[in-house]
């Protein structure tokens, strides 16, 4: 009987519920670990971030206008189709952060609960920070919190599932739509998680998957006017390598069209343009502070009286 | 049938090289037309869409674009509010960049000339109107004329009229000559009124005409009959302005402009959303009826949400950074 011919697969991007190549037709090698040749990856260019801020736009209106109880429903039905496909994302896991096979289930075990945990605030955020506020008049004065917009995520270089999914799931759980940058030399399990995404309910759009270059589409996606929020997660190096993403400038820019930035963990209050530290994600956050950083509070005044 | 109807002047019985003008010697004429090459016009039409323009020319382009853009509103509840705040727009465009050009044209229904004449008065824009029972053409020639006088008498600059679909199907190309030529008539009225002539674009509607011989044919018929434009959809139809269609209507133009000298315009509607398709179909201009016709007096685009993303390419050309609709007025 003749030799089964290997059937490769090919990584491509997830932008608007597709996946498309990348338009410039580029792609990059992704290696192991060890350095030792993986796959082929798209390349992302300026035009296909640009593509993904008008599919994520366009998504807008329909994610955020479903009630947080749908958008609930929908993030755990994702983590469902995580969950059948756990062999899928340990094994890239592995490969791409050289870990070994029990402790790479034991990650995506992680990934697959900090997204449950996640859904489960879609519908309590509003009751957490909401309130009805006293105020010295005839009025009934509320405040809750709404999703921005458009996010911009440069995703966590060296946890390629757990960080991605400790960026990604708190912006769509509080209604936002983004666009991921995701690790860039371990950009494979963001691709299966793209596959996850597009058949669990998430509408097409709600999160676009971009692999490729850090350092040459941020920029992009920082001075886009139609970016609402940038979070520069991803701007951390590889532990014990040099940072190649400058977050400093990406804020700059990002301030000149005023978008919501979220700086990388260990930049300190001041701001330093350096020393952007990648945090240890398998901490559970102590409590919503990344949903809320993509989120608007609007007060409405309303006149009492009978 | 009588050998000498009004229509058949000297010219039109130079170009039809018959001295009858009935349905016979039309479909004599007009099957005559070589046949298109249906393949070979979607290999052209997509083979110039590959073509990439970039930065110095790109900004001509976009400029040139938005200095082509017939401005459309063409709904039933389009209201006063809604015409004047398109006219608005189409005086200025961008108000951040006091150098983009206006358009060319604002574009509504009959009854809504008056408002856009008065809100775009000293302004340079045309206003066209839609008239002769658009978008279907089902009504009677003296409704269709009296519809076509109306906008003529409010003061339109241009009239969009559309043929009659039925007829020329059925080959009863005489009734749709006729009808143009009428129209037309009308659209002269406009000299003792307003001493300038109205524009008349007749619209094919080709997404109705089914085959590439078909379009053909009829933007020879409407150019004969009279047509300063030959346009190719009213927009209420699927499909409407396609590359090859608007490859098959510059062919018509560039040939009638080599047999009888005169200069005839294009104006695909319907479709064109995005910037790369506007400059996509002016390169398919350049390529096909010539230089010439990279004029806002002879090509014309129709449109609404096509103004917007031009506006935004050439937002990002001038700031450097991707564009947000926030900052455009009309998001339509």
């Amino acid at each position: 009987m003749a030799a089964r011919l290997d059937v490769r697969k090919t990584y491509k991007l997830y932008v608007g519920g597709k996946f498309p190549r990348s338009e410039s037709g580029r792609s990059y090698e992704v290696t192991d670990a060890k350095g030792r040749f993986v796959a082929n990856a798209a390349k992302a260019s300026r035009k296909d971030a640009r593509d993904a801020v008008l599919a994520a736009r366009a998504a807008f209106a329909g994610w955020s206008g479903a009630t947080a109880y749908n958008r609930g429903q929908v993030l755990y039905r994702v983590a469902e189709v995580m969950e059948g496909r756990h062999a899928q994302f340990a094994e890239e896991v592995a490969r791409a952060e050289g870990l070994t096979a029990a402790k790479a289930r034991a990650v995506v075990d992680a990934a697959i609960d900090r997204w449950v945990w996640y859904a489960g605030w879609t519908d309590k955020v509003a009751q957490v920070v909401g309130a009805a506020n006293p105020v010295a008049g005839p009025y009934f004065n509320l405040s809750v919190p709404e999703p921005t917009g458009v996010v911009a995520v440069l995703a966590p270089q060296a946890s390629s599932l757990l960080g991605l999914v400790s960026v990604v799931a708190p912006v769509v759980a509080g209604g936002s739509t983004c666009v991921v940058l995701a690790s860039e030399r371990r950009p494979l399990p963001a691709v299966v998680l793209g596959e996850v995404l597009a058949t669990s309910d998430v509408p097409g759009g709600v999160v676009n998957l971009l692999t490729g270059v850090t350092a040459e589409t941020a920029p992009w996606l920082a001075s886009h006017e139609d970016v609402d929020a940038l979070d520069l997660a991803g701007a951390a190096p590889l532990p014990g390598e040099d940072p190649t993403v400058d977050w400093g400038a990406l804020e700059a820019a990002a301030a000149a069209t005023l978008t919501r930035v979220v700086r990388p963990a260990g930049s300190g209050a001041s701001g330093e343009a350096d020393g952007a530290v990648e945090p240890d994600w398998t901490v559970l956050p102590d409590g919503p502070r990344r949903v809320l950083a993509f989120m608007e509070t609007k007060t409405v005044w309303h006149p009492k009286g009978r | 049938m009588t050998a000498t109807t009004p229509a058949l002047t000297d010219r039109v019985r130079d170009v039809l090289g018959s001295t009858t003008l009935d349905d016979a010697s039309l479909r004599r004429w007009l099957h005559g037309l070589p046949g298109v090459d249906e393949v070979g016009a979607h290999g052209r039409a997509a083979m110039l869409g590959t073509r990439s323009i970039k930065t110095t020319s790109k900004a001509w382009a976009l400029d040139l674009a938005v200095s082509m853009v017939d401005l459309t509103t063409l709904e039933g509840a389009d209201s006063f509010g809604t015409v004047r705040s398109l006219c608005a727009k189409a005086r200025v465009p961008d108000a951040d960049d006091p150098a983009c050009p206006k358009v060319a044209a604002v574009c509504v229904y009959n009854d809504l000339v008056p408002v856009a004449v008065e809100a775009l008065a000293g302004s340079g824009v045309k206003v066209a109107a839609v008239t002769t029972a658009f978008p279907s053409g089902r009504a009677s020639l003296a409704v269709k004329l009296a519809d076509t006088r109306d906008a003529v008498q409010a003061g339109a600059d241009e009239i969009d009229m559309v043929i009659d679909r039925g007829a020329f199907l059925s080959g009863r190309y005489l009734k749709v000559f006729e009808e143009i030529v009428a129209v037309r008539e009308v659209c002269d009225e406009a000299v003792a009124l307003h001493g300038r002539r109205a524009h008349l674009k007749v619209i094919l509607e080709t997404g109705e005409l089914s085959t590439y011989d078909n379009v053909r044919r009829a933007s020879w018929l409407a150019m004969l009959a009279g047509g300063d434009f030959i346009k190719t959809s009213t927009g209420k139809v699927s499909p409407a302005a396609t590359l090859p269609v608007t490859l098959v209507m510059l062919e018509a133009v560039r040939d009638w402009a080599a047999l009888t000298g005169e200069i005839i315009g294009v104006k695909p509607a319907g479709g064109i959303r995005t910037a790369k398709d506007a400059i996509k179909h002016l390169v398919l201009v350049h390529e096909t009826a010539g230089e010439r016709w990279l004029d806002p007096d002879l090509f014309r685009f129709g449109a609404s949400s096509l103004l917007n993303d031009l506006l935004l390419q050439r937002r990002r050309m001038r700031t450097g950074v991707y564009a947000s609709p926030d900052r455009l007025t009309l998001a339509t």
